[in-house]
């Protein structure tokens, strides 16, 4: 029954991966990469990676896939000109996925012996497992971590953010308040001889 | 239960989709930092398969750390590509050649 799951979620996170490459539209692309997290977190499942299963579906279902979402449809994209390569591409690229999978499927079937899993402690849960080790042993990786998500989101404000400066706006307060006085300026002169 | 090297398999054949995923849309900057993302996936895939099958609990901490600079990726990839959008009107790869000589 667990190997009948495990085939099911893997065509479907197979054909989610397939459909991704390929698809015309990048919102298509954007949602078949939701199919595949989200089958891919239900493999995860399977593998009693309980906690990082569910991270998965909140952090990027959630929020990367959301802001990849923001980005496709905030940015207006011409399709059509953007893949024009597309079928030129097809043969060399097809043949260097084909020859990267046998070279991997070559290594994995030749080198490693079959392995059974080794059962966990039971009476503890996967997340309180993870806790265990990422507060002690992992500590100080732990704390980079946070760093580096402060830092990205510091770059990603300070990249797209427009200081008010340079920013061209409108005060309607101004525009309606604004008299003939302030805009035009008559000014006599003395007529000039006709030459 | 299924084994050890249906699960490597299984990355092994989202890895190469996305490379040939990056072939396909090299022009369309989005599909290429989707691909990223898919490769990792694949990456994660293997570490928790090896952390299921030894017993050992620090794949999944690689998982975890993996997800957090994936994340950070993310964000900074998709800023630098409004930025982009924002001066050139274009996420068109071959458009970016203002570094060229």
């Amino acid at each position: 029954m667990i190997k009948f799951t495990f085939y099911f979620f893997s065509i479907i996170l197979i054909f989610a991966a397939m459909r991704l490459i390929t698809v015309r539209n990048p919102v298509h692309a954007a949602l078949f990469l939701v199919l595949s997290f989200f089958s891919s977190a239900s493999i995860w499942l399977l593998l009693h990676a309980e906690f990082l299963a569910i991270a998965l579906i909140l952090v990027y279902v959630g929020a990367v896939m959301v802001l990849f979402l923001f980005v496709v449809m905030m940015l207006d994209i011409n399709v059509t000109m953007i893949r024009d390569g597309f079928a030129r591409y097809m043969p060399v690229a097809t043949l260097v996925g084909v020859v990267i999978l046998v070279e991997m499927g070559l290594v994995i079937f030749s080198h490693l012996p079959e392995v059974q899993p080794v059962v966990m402690a039971a009476d503890v849960s996967n997340t309180k497992m993870l806790g265990q080790v990422l507060y002690t042993i992992y500590v100080y990786p732990f704390e980079i971590a946070a760093v580096i998500l402060l830092v990205a989101m510091v770059a990603a404000i300070a990249l797209t953010h427009i200081p008010r400066t340079r920013m061209k706006y409108q005060t309607p307060s101004h525009q309606v308040n604004v008299r003939r006085q302030d805009r035009v300026r008559l000014v006599k002169m003395p007529t000039e001889p006709k030459d | 239960m299924p084994t050890l090297n249906e699960f490597l398999m299984l990355g092994a054949i989202l890895f190469c989709l996305s490379i040939a995923g990056i072939f396909l849309n090299r022009k369309n900057l989005i599909i290429l930092l989707m691909c990223i993302e898919l490769m990792l996936l694949a990456v994660n895939m293997n570490f928790i398969a090896f952390s299921y099958f030894s017993g050992d609990i620090a794949g999944q901490v690689f998982v975890f750390f993996i997800l957090t600079v994936a994340a950070a990726e993310a964000a900074i990839g998709l800023a630098i590509l409004v930025v982009l959008f924002r001066n050139r009107a274009t996420i068109n790869v071959d458009d970016l050649d203002s570094m060229k000589g």
